[in-house]
């Protein structure tokens, strides 16, 4: 690990240390906020007895699918943009202002729309995130250096074959950067719908025991969001640093 | 023959990097030895890596050295001196200024009165060339002319020792010649004193009274070679038999000192 | 000429849309353009219309603010030391990821319901992409331009007000912007759940009484709000010669 790596661990395990120390002394009340030792017990017991468990399988796939679908779908309707150069020109304006737009208003709609269920926080986290990746697609494929595309000419490539052979390879770094952006604005999506307004979920069972004045348990489970949040985020990182490492000519 | 007027000198000057720390050191300069004469265009070519930008950096004093005295107009230097100008390789144009504006800089800041500075800059943008680009910005313009902003920026405070880091770099070779012409220009309007670090032999052996060699790293002086031009000289000086003859020198003295730099036996 | 003409198909095409899905999914579950802005206009000739709009205003200007100065301030820090930015970076990239919505309990405990607790959420939402923008600025600096400094012997000052200011502009800017978008989102994320005031409120209890025109509408006026604010920080952005 690098030297940086290791002053960033000691930071990170100094801040958890000092709130351990403000917790247990009684400076931070508990009714405020558990010590982080008292989170990962709270975290263990809650696997344990099992019940979240649907919950929190319920959440990995919600995040999962829609992540998978705005991937896709957004690589698709990015690649069309990227086609019609001017529908593009037409779209880009408001491509650019869309995360301007607090999404989440939308989110009344779509319960009325498909119900309280999964459909509609796969349809908002979906929302949430597609357009990062239509933006990701549009930028790779703008970025083809066209000495590839001319070589492809020059040894005479049938258009499908440059996709998939020169087109998806050469922009494969921003693509997967679009697919981090799009996991991780998925997450956010579907943990903050389950939050407001939901049956089921990790974001439901903090919102649930947060009413119910069950600290124990709400703070297990954000310590678990936080985990899998900073998991996650890492080891697409790691990916997505080794594809930019093929950029740096 | 009437004693050398010293202008800027350098004694015994070396600079090691972790010097004074337990971890690893770098010798990368020196011991050097430098007088410049008051007014001579003096340019120092050496292989990558021999310690060029270093001696210009003390020189300027923007590095202190490890031994040594640096000396200029007759006093120790501490810190950057009033009356020296540096110009480096990379493009110091300020993005978010007009070439007006840039070339003001320094000025300004010196706090300059404001007719004084429109008097200097207006001289420096016509004589420099960059009248019909006064107002642009710098991202409107090729790379010689934003080095041409840069240098303008450097003329307007009336330095007497002007260091260029090899400011033609990132040049194509036409556009140096013609940058080199400038420089002469430059050089005789201001009567200052010239040192000019280079990788290129013949922008050395065409512009300058004397050429200094330096050796592999830690780069020393090995050659001073005077190369006896007249003062109103330009870069049509190539088709002079001489040049070729300095030129096949520097190289002479050079090509055994890249070898080594590169790591091959000369 | 062209492009606006463009532009303006787009919208109709957005509007056809609209109106098509209104027509298949029904008056209950998305009502049309023109009944939503039919809706709005009623709505914008309320007070209290105008007094939850005012709510939200006031919470979101405030949070704007804190996440600006604040993300200056600890961008600035971070950046001067080139250790300390290569440590922070990751850092802070991983709280912009975080799901700040499972932190929402623990803002609520602190700060109890209410404005404070709304500004807060919207805060945090800002306040991280402006101090890593003004961070990665601040290392980002052209060394050369510290050299130039250094050469004409500027005060620290002088370099900190004409050189190192106006070179982080742009970036600064960039986060300032996304700053701006995702402190609204958190304060009407906070009023949604946490608040019986604000447009963020009247969207979920519309919610409740499954009335859709208003949470469209609603809807529909803070969409304008952001995108013109936006297109608005765009268009300085792009007055700054760079």
């Amino acid at each position: 690990m690098t030297r940086e790596g290791w002053i960033r661990l000691v930071i990170v395990a100094a801040a958890i240390a000092a709130l351990e120390a403000l917790c247990r002394t009684g400076i931070i009340h508990r009714t405020v906020l558990l010590a982080p030792s008292e989170m990962v017990v709270s975290l263990w017991h809650i696997f344990q007895v099992g019940e979240l468990n649907s919950d929190i399988v319920s959440t990995l796939r919600n995040v999962l699918l829609s992540a998978a679908i705005a991937s896709v779908l957004g690589f698709a309707i990015g690649a069309v943009i990227h086609a019609l150069p001017r529908v593009r020109h037409a779209v880009e304006p408001l491509l650019a202002s869309y995360y301007a737009i607090p999404t989440f208003m939308f989110y009344p709609i779509f319960i009325v729309v498909f119900g309280v269920g999964a459909q509609a926080i796969i349809a908002i986290a979906v929302l949430l995130s597609i357009v990062a990746m239509i933006t990701a697609t549009l930028t790779g494929l703008d970025r083809i250096p066209p000495v590839l595309r001319k070589t492809a000419r020059v040894f005479r490539m049938s258009p499908a074959k440059r996709a998939v052979m020169v087109d998806l390879p050469a922009a494969a770094p921003y693509l997967f950067t679009g697919v981090k952006l799009t996991f991780a604005y998925s997450l956010i999506g579907v943990i903050a719908s389950e939050f407001i307004l939901s049956g089921a979920g990790i974001g439901y069972a903090i919102a649930y025991a947060y009413n119910n004045f069950n600290n124990p348990r709400m703070y297990g489970l954000m310590l678990l969001v936080i985990i899998v949040a900073v998991a996650a985020n890492t080891a697409l990182d790691a990916v997505d640093r080794r594809l930019q490492a093929r950029l740096r000519r | 023959m009437p004693a050398p007027d010293v202008h800027a000198r350098l004694k015994g000057v070396t600079r090691i990097y972790g010097a004074g720390t337990s971890g690893t050191k770098l010798h990368a300069l020196g011991p050097i030895d430098l007088d410049l004469e008051r007014g001579e265009f003096f340019s120092v070519v050496g292989p990558s890596g021999c310690g060029k930008s270093t001696l210009l950096d003390v020189l300027a004093g923007l590095a202190v050295p490890t031994d040594g005295e640096v000396e200029f107009e007759g006093k120790a230097i501490r810190g950057v001196p009033d009356g020296v100008g540096v110009v480096f390789q990379e493009d110091a144009s300020f993005a978010w200024l007009t070439v007006r504006d840039n070339v003001a800089f320094g000025l300004r800041r010196a706090g300059v009165d404001a007719a004084e500075i429109a008097r200097r800059v207006d001289y420096a943008i016509g004589f420099m060339g960059l009248r019909d680009f006064a107002n642009a910005y710098p991202s409107q313009l090729s790379g010689g002319m934003r080095q041409r902003v840069c240098i303008a920026r450097t003329l307007v405070l009336q330095p007497r020792l002007i260091l260029l880091d090899e400011p033609f770099g990132a040049l194509d070779q036409q556009t140096r010649l013609l940058m080199g012409d400038e420089l002469l220009r430059l050089w005789r309007e201001t009567r200052a004193t010239v040192l000019l670090i280079t990788h290129a032999l013949d922008e050395a052996a065409m512009l300058s009274d004397r050429v200094g060699v330096m050796s592999a790293r830690p780069g020393i002086f090995i050659d001073f070679v005077a190369t006896g031009w007249p003062r109103e000289r330009d870069s049509r000086i190539v088709s002079d038999a001489h040049f070729g003859t300095i030129t096949a020198r520097l190289w002479e003295k050079l090509r055994a000192e890249s070898l080594k730099s590169i790591g091959s036996a000369p | 000429m062209r492009k606006f003409g463009d532009f303006v198909l787009l919208l109709v095409v957005l509007l056809a849309l609209w109106q098509g899905l209104h027509m298949i999914a029904g008056d209950t579950t998305l009502t049309s353009p023109a009944d939503t802005f039919a809706k709005l206009g009623s709505l914008m000739r309320t007070e209290q219309f105008w007094a939850n709009a005012a709510e939200t205003g006031q919470a979101f200007a405030l949070a704007v603010v804190i996440s600006i100065i604040g993300g200056v301030g600890i961008g600035t820090l971070l950046g001067l030391n080139r250790t300390s930015g290569t440590v922070s970076e990751p850092i802070l990239i991983s709280l912009y990821s975080l799901p700040k919505v499972t932190l929402y309990p623990l803002v609520l405990l602190c700060f109890g319901l209410g404005m404070s607790a709304k500004v807060a959420f919207g805060a945090m939402h800002g306040l991280i992409p402006v101090a890593l923008f003004t961070m990665k600025a601040i290392m980002h600096i052209k060394p050369v331009y510290l050299r130039t400094a250094r050469a004409l012997r500027l005060s620290p000052g002088q370099v900190a007000a004409t050189i190192a200011l106006p070179a982080v502009l742009p970036e600064v800017m960039a986060g300032a912007r996304l700053g701006f978008s995702l402190s609204l989102l958190g304060v009407l994320i906070g009023e949604m759940f946490a608040s019986k005031r604000g447009l963020g409120f009247m969207i979920n209890s519309a919610m409740g009484l499954g009335d859709i025109a208003t949470i469209m509408a609603v809807a529909v006026f803070l969409s304008v709000f952001a995108i013109a604010a936006n297109a608005l920080l765009l268009l300085i952005d792009r007055a700054i010669p760079r």
